[in-house]
């Protein structure tokens, strides 16, 4: 199963006013894997997670997402067929409570949640397993808190786990422990190897020591290109990336 | 579902307090008002009362778009008004009992919603409340030509009939009640529909977009039947009124009463469940007893206005149930 490709990209390209963000990047992303996608800052990481969930529409290239073309699909589609996002910039939903965040993408696995006739207390039959979810990235004591009142890191970790609620065949995690504590980062770093178990992840990671300990691949951008693809010692060697993180100053 | 994140320490405390179950203050409010509002024709002229309902259930409606979803229509007079056409042709025209009269402005207000909506809900802030606001004078427009709204003069002389074959609505307390319990089941809804798991994706949409649509769901639908919502209650209020006041005229699909929907949702209160019926008592209040200032009015309406929106930005019940620390 190994060599099962689940996401594919195909001359991926996005032009933003004839500056070009990402060229040609071709991604192959094998199902059951960690892959990591790092760079230096601007190298164009969040815009192919943007492209890949169509918060962008590509300027030229294909996705393939377990063997479907959905270059052109919806957002909301893309996400229901298994393949879902997390945000470089914490995406809370600031004024509901942290079991209220989690319940948000547990409701959305009941199916439409067009039902306005009915009480909200329906919701109630999820909480055990939202309470499961925020338990796992250690934020039970503020089930009852909203979201607002977090500490950075700890939203972070909320996002985490409202991403893991959807129980998404394929999680996208851009900087998932940027801000967080050095307890955070070994909490959320254990955290994402144990979720990673039955599904595939591609992450956008800063910290090298998490790409270090999670990643089966890692795949170098910079300047919307990609620069180097291998394991991480095989990474760690090539002189251009050495090159691009050094150089990453001034770019 | 598989083994995902099984938490590693022991299981989690089974009660949680979890937010609202059912907030005690906000039944409390409802018993208050509800007694408020039986007592009142006793009181205070019946007709008055009428009135000011028929526009808070039309600013509770407003709300439902305004407060929850967040997008300002200032379109909201096209369903108010031609509800109150639909309702008073069916009444005068085609003899149809108060009931039907009045489900049939509120259908067709629905079946208004449904098209505006689709057209306009993909647009955000000042971009939503401009083409809302062309859609509606288009239904100036038409009003303004159509053979059947009777023009300038409008659909007078409606009759009021007898509710359900049995209710003479021609009395004044039979009709005062009757446009009450309209009321009440309209707020009902409007509570029902916040506090419900489409409330809630409303709220997560409002909080975070994206958030909401990388989570699977589509935002323009549940804004859409959030909109539908607002304009076929719009509608029912509009039909009523029009039996009420035995009238259907132009001054209800003319853009100041979109702008007076504005006016007492704000004032009351944006996003607060009883904001709105405050705010319409409150307008509709200041216009009855200013009636005397003649053109006047608008002006000391609007530095009333002001005033509030500086001094109280929640609004009066929005600021009521911050002092109270309890969401009203
Ligand atoms: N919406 C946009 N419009 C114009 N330029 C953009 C937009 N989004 C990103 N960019 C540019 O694309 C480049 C890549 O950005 P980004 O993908 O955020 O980088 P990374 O996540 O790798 O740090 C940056 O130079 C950024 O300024
Ligand atoms: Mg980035």
């Amino acid at each position: 199963m190994t060599s099962d490709v689940i996401l594919e990209t195909e001359g991926l390209t996005k032009e933003f006013r004839g500056f070009v963000a990402v060229r040609n990047v071709d991604l192959r992303v094998r199902r059951g894997t960690i892959h990591a996608l790092i760079g230096p800052n601007g190298a164009g990481k969040t815009t192919c997670f943007n492209l890949l969930t169509h918060f962008l529409t590509p300027t030229a290239g294909r996705i393939r997402f377990n063997g479907r073309d959905i270059t052109g699909s919806r957002p909301a589609t893309i996400a229901r067929m298994g393949l879902v996002r997390s945000f470089q910039i914490s995406a809370v939903f600031p004024h509901l409570t942290v079991l209220e965040n989690v319940r948000i993408a547990l409701q959305r696995r009941r199916g439409s949640s067009f039902d306005f006739w009915r009480s909200d207390r329906v919701l109630d039959a999820l909480n055990a397993r939202a309470l499961e979810l925020i338990d796992a990235v250690g934020l039970v004591e503020f089930a009852a808190t909203p979201a607002v009142e977090l500490p950075y890191g700890r939203k972070r970790a909320l996002e985490i786990a409202t991403t893991l609620a959807l129980d998404p065949e394929m999680m996208l995690l851009d900087e998932p422990t940027a801000g967080m504590t050095h307890e955070d980062v070994d909490r959320i770093t254990a955290l994402i190897k144990r979720v990673a178990a039955n599904r595939t992840v591609l992450m956008v990671e800063h910290n090298l020591s998490v790409v270090e300990t999670l990643s089966n691949t890692i795949t170098v951008l910079a300047r919307g290109e990609v620069l180097a693809e291998g394991d991480y010692a095989g990474v760690a060697r090539n002189a251009q990336v050495i090159e691009a993180y050094m150089g990453a100053g001034h770019a | 579902m598989s083994v995902t994140a099984k938490p590693a320490v022991a299981a989690p405390p089974a009660r949680v307090a979890t937010g609202p179950a059912l907030a005690t203050h906000q039944v409390a409010a409802f018993v208050v008002m509800v007694a408020l509002l039986v007592s009142a024709p006793f009181f205070v002229y019946p007709v008055f009362l009428m009135k000011a309902l028929c526009f808070a259930l039309f600013a509770c409606a407003f709300n439902l778009l305004l407060g929850y979803v967040g997008l300002l229509s200032f379109g909201h007079a096209a369903f108010l008004g031609s509800a109150g056409y639909a309702s008073a042709h069916a009444a005068k025209v085609w003899g149809w009992p108060p009931e039907l009269a009045i489900l049939f402005g509120t259908v067709m207000a629905g079946a208004l919603g449904i098209v505006i909506g689709a057209l306009t809900i993909r647009s955000r802030g000042i971009y939503f409340a401009n083409i809302t606001l062309a859609f509606a004078q288009m239904i100036f427009f038409f009003s303004l030509q159509a053979k059947f709204t009777g023009g300038e003069d409008g659909i007078q002389a409606v009759p009021r009939g007898t509710l359900l074959g049995v209710l003479d609505l021609r009395h004044t307390y039979t009709m005062y009640f009757v446009v009450l319990a309209v009321f009440l089941l309209g707020f009902l809804v409007v509570y029902r529909a916040i506090h419900s798991p489409f409330g809630q994706v409303l709220k997560a949409i409002r909080e975070n977009e994206p958030r909401a649509t990388s989570l699977g769901y589509q935002p323009e639908h549940y804004k859409l039947i959030a909109f539908v919502l607002s304009a076929t209650l719009s509608g029912t209020a509009g039909a009523t009124k029009a039996i009420v006041f035995q009238l259907a005229s132009l001054t209800d699909v003319h853009w100041t009463m979109s702008g007076e929907v504005v006016l007492m949702t704000l004032l009351g209160g944006m996003g607060t469940v009883f904001g709105p019926v405050a705010g319409a008592f409150l307008v509709i209040s200041l216009e009855h007893y200013l009636a005397q200032l003649g053109s006047w009015l608008t002006i000391v309406q609007g530095c009333i206005f002001i005033v509030c929106v500086l001094t109280f930005r929640r609004g009066v019940v929005g600021e009521l149930g911050r002092l109270l620390g309890k969401p009203l």
